[in-house]
């Protein structure tokens, strides 16, 4: 049996959250003028780490991994909704969403 | 075998769809791509069989938050062509960042949670996810579940107060202001000698 034959292990879907970060953090990198994809891009992180507790809940026996998800979702909404509507705050009184138009309290 | 194709399609259309997200030229496709991601995260969960979580990440993720991002998406006007000019000269930095955090994170996954022990335990045919998440969330996480629902309840009023405007052409009542009126506010009596008209 080798890597690609097996039953899904652990490591399966270890490697899965490892990487769906990575694609996040190179989203970040690639898109550091664009707020809306940096906000995606770490929904996109934030899935990847539910993943991961997911997978050590089912492989641990133990549910408590799976509760943090529930709260790890609500958190993840929360903070959505409250990104966004910075966002368009932002967007009303600046113009635009570009990062380098952000640079008020320079110093 | 079958779980192991189902995996696999599942992964792959993750990956595939993860990476459409971060490098796709417009905000309205980044953001459908990203709810199919979080379609397919929602297939590899039920394999996980965390079936209550796959459902709860579609209804609120995909329903809630997505349909948020689409609409601001759609109402911010912004010129995204002026912020993907020098795209082309991230993407080596990035790439490397990438590559670098994922093999360091393979390597350590690979070397402890292959093999026989990380086999999954089979779960009786009665297992339950909501079952066995509403066994722990009421009695043992009950405090974590209502500090939950505060921080819901705190994001909805950060979010009003943030955006909410005043409308100030709109005429409306002020029932307080109309209950104090008094006589004197709305009639005044003047003393005027009555004239006489030459006939």
């Amino acid at each position: 049996m080798g890597f690609w034959s097996q039953q899904p292990a652990l490591a399966h879907y270890l490697v899965l959250g490892a990487i769906l970060f990575s694609i996040s953090v190179i989203g970040i990198f690639l898109n550091r003028r664009n707020v809306l994809i940096i906000l995606m891009a770490i929904e996109l992180m934030l899935l990847a780490v539910n993943l991961n507790f997911i997978a050590f809940s089912r492989f641990l026996g133990d549910a408590a991994g799976q509760v943090f998800v529930f709260f790890i979702l609500t958190v993840a909404a929360a903070e959505s909704a409250i990104g966004l509507a910075i966002l368009v705050l932002l967007f009303r009184n600046v113009g635009s969403i570009d990062v380098e138009d952000i640079d008020q309290l320079r110093g | 075998m079958v779980q192991t194709v189902i995996f696999y399609v599942f992964a792959a259309i993750l990956v595939f769809a993860a990476l459409r997200v971060v490098t796709t030229r417009n905000p309205v496709h980044a953001a459908l791509w990203l709810v199919l991601s979080f379609f397919s995260a929602a297939g590899v969960w039920l394999l996980l069989q965390a079936e209550f979580l796959a459902i709860a990440l579609v209804l609120v993720y995909v329903g809630a938050v997505m349909v948020l991002f689409l609409f601001v998406v759609m109402m911010l006007d912004v010129n995204f062509e002026k912020m993907r000019e020098r795209f082309r000269s991230y993407i080596p930095v990035a790439a490397m960042v990438g590559i670098l955090v994922l093999v360091e994170m393979a390597l350590v996954i690979l070397g402890g949670y292959l093999g026989d022990r990380s086999i999954p335990p089979e779960a009786p045919a009665s297992y339950s996810n909501t079952r066995s998440l509403g066994m722990l969330i009421y009695t043992e996480y009950a405090y974590p579940f209502e500090i939950a629902g505060f921080i819901l309840l705190v994001a909805i009023i950060a979010a009003i107060a943030l955006t909410h405007r005043q409308r100030r052409q709109t005429k409306h009542q002020n029932p307080g202001a109309q209950v104090r009126v008094r006589r004197e506010d709305r009639l005044r009596i003047v003393q005027m000698p009555a004239e006489k008209r030459e006939p």
